[in-house]
């Protein structure tokens, strides 16, 4: 009996139509990438992405580079990321692109033009989240590769052999992942706040703060963040001082794979509501 | 429901906006056709489509689209197309990006949403401005622009709110002209609009919608018959209107007369239609009076509106 309830589930699941979800997703992709990318309400996204390269350019350009200080900047580049990307360029970036994606179209009244077509509700939420995601890993994944390079350009030989022989590709293979989970991840929590509440931002301002203090919670709700994951994947871990301190996360010690899959579970639980909610989701534009 | 029939059925449909009322108790059948929805601001016709359209949901009640619901929209929205009354668009697109980023969302083939695109835009009549952004369109363009996206994909329902709202009476004559083309070949159209005369032309039914509540549904003359506290109104060609309305009026039923202005016709209005038609045939028969035509005068959807919801229908 069970094996024949799993096989008319198995039969159900075989026979969607996944080929047209599929195509319809990466037209919708497509169209969000082009809405993103190409509009002049990105400016912001982009400062906020290439901000800490546009001041690596100009150390790269009027500053020296003598060998000895190359673990200053590796650290350099290590704070720009533990206390710079994941806490502040990634968390706004992504409060910008993934609110606007549902929340967005309400207010400028376009979003019934979604609705309207013959995309299951579910493909598209998951399709504006792809979008979402590719957008803001193009821009703050392009300006980490752009940052590392400006970072150890300046040193000749020792820069390369540190790159190619020494720790750094594996470096700046974890700063790519660290960015990855949290557009992520943060990418799936704006896109729900946008869906839940009309402005987003006081709530995103609140998760800030959650992510502050979310150290000296109990190990249980110290799951529930995301910077909480991405603090183990961090390949140099600077210690925080001053009004760092606050923004610096310490965390029960945890292993690499286990921080990746569980940020991976919080975002499939996340966006797993964020499906269940939009299928509830009315245009009811007089009220934005 | 799963089986494919031809109607659009709300089934007891209710909808709350919070403590506000938006429809309430909506029982309806509509068979393809031109279906026209009257009523006042705020009475509750964009509610209605949006709830056929799955815009908003209802609050209680069930409503299906040629057996479909809009939870099933791969199948749902290729039947269905709604030319709403928001006058908003994705920003920075053509008319042209407009219509093929939606064709495309169909699943169909660059071709075909070519091929589909320009022919809706040959449709209302808009191809030499489908090249220029939608920001720089007229109000009428802009309501051109999205009934051709209501239109384009071959939906077999199409619901338009307010579709003739800017156009000029050239544009409202070809809308109207392509709305009954397309009630010739099957398919349902659901109309709201405040321009009732000009509607009421192609409307096969109507439904008088006020407060949230149906007030009448069906053939319009049917409606008007059943608005029996209300005396009809007939006009009556003839050769001698005068003689004819002081015949008329030694009948009790007969409560007003007025002379058509060409002399050529007297409009009476009776309180007993079948009295009244018993006496004109007597008249007739007698060979007093001429008749050239007779006509009923008020049952028009704007006659009917002005009986059942007491405003002229004129916008707001």
């Amino acid at each position: 009996m069970k094996t024949e309830r799993m096989a008319a589930f198995a039969k159900s699941v075989l026979g969607q139509p996944w080929g047209l979800w599929w195509l319809q997703a990466r037209r919708l992709v497509r169209i969000e990438l082009r809405r993103n990318l190409f509009s002049w309400k990105a400016w912001w996204i982009y400062f906020l992405a290439f901000a800490p390269t546009a001041i690596l350019l100009i150390h790269l350009l009027f500053e020296t580079h003598p060998a000895f200080l190359l673990t200053d900047d590796t650290n350099v580049l290590a704070g720009i990321v533990q206390f710079y990307y994941i806490r502040l360029g990634v968390f706004f970036g992504c409060l910008s692109i993934f609110s606007r994606l549902i929340r967005g179209e309400m207010v400028e009244r376009s979003l019934h033009y979604f609705l309207l077509a013959p995309v299951r509700r579910e493909v598209l939420l998951l399709a504006k989240f792809a979008a979402g995601s590719l957008s803001a890993l193009l821009l703050f994944g392009s300006a980490m590769i752009a940052d590392f390079a400006l970072v150890y350009a300046g040193f000749g030989a020792a820069g390369q052999e540190y790159v190619f022989s020494g720790p750094g590709l594996s470096q700046i293979e974890a700063y790519l992942a660290i960015i990855v989970l949290a557009c992520l991840g943060y990418g799936a929590v704006f896109l729900l706040l946008s869906m839940l509440l009309r402005n987003p931002t006081p709530a995103a301002m609140l998760v800030l703060a959650w992510e502050a203090i979310n150290p000296v919670m109990p190990s249980v709700l110290q799951k529930i963040s995301v910077v909480s994951y991405l603090r183990h994947l961090m390949p140099i871990t600077i210690p925080g001082q001053g009004i760092f301190a606050l923004l610096t996360v310490q965390t029960e010690p945890v292993a690499g794979w286990e921080a990746a899959i569980g940020l991976l579970a919080l975002i499939a639980v996340v966006l797993a509501f964020s499906c269940f909610r939009i299928r509830r989701l009315e245009i009811r534009y007089t009220t934005e | 429901m799963t089986a494919m029939n031809d109607a659009i059925i709300f089934e007891n449909v209710s909808k709350f906006y919070g403590e506000v009322l938006g429809v309430n108790r909506v029982t309806l059948n509509i068979p393809p056709g031109v279906t026209t929805l009257v009523g006042p601001n705020g009475s509750g016709k964009t509610t209605l489509m949006n709830l056929m359209t799955g815009l908003v949901q209802p609050s209680s009640g069930h409503v299906s689209v040629l057996g479909l619901t809009h939870v099933d929209a791969d199948r749902f929205f290729r039947q269905v197309g709604y030319c709403t009354q928001f006058d908003s668009f994705p920003r920075r697109l053509t008319g042209w990006q407009f219509l093929l980023d939606s064709l495309l969302l169909h699943g169909m083939s660059e071709g075909d949403a070519l091929r589909l695109a320009d022919e809706a835009l040959q449709r209302v009549r808009l191809g030499n401005a489908a090249s220029h952004r939608i920001e720089s369109y007229s109000k009428g363009m802009r309501q051109k622009i999205r009934l051709a996206q209501a239109i384009a994909h071959h939906p077999h329902v199409l619901v338009l709110d307010e579709p003739l709202n800017g156009l000029d009476p050239m544009a409202r004559a070809e809308s109207l002209g392509l709305f009954q083309e397309l009630s010739r070949l099957g398919m349902h159209l659901v109309i709201s609009s405040h321009i009732l005369d000009e509607v009421d032309r192609i409307s096969d039914r109507v439904v008088l919608i006020t407060g949230g509540y149906i007030v009448a549904e069906g053939d319009i003359h049917q409606v008007r018959r059943e608005v029996r506290d209300k005396p009809m109104q007939v006009l009556i060609r003839c050769d001698q209107p005068e003689l004819l309305a002081s015949r008329m009026f030694t009948s009790n039923h007969c409560v007003e007369a007025r002379l058509h202005a060409d002399g050529k016709g007297v409009f009476l209005r009776t309180a007993d239609v079948d009295e009244f038609y018993r006496l004109l045939n007597q008249i007739a028969v007698e060979g007093l009076v001429t008749i050239e035509a007779v006509a009923p005068a008020d049952d028009d959807t704007l006659a009917i509106y002005q009986y059942l919801i007491g405003s002229d229908g004129s916008p707001s």
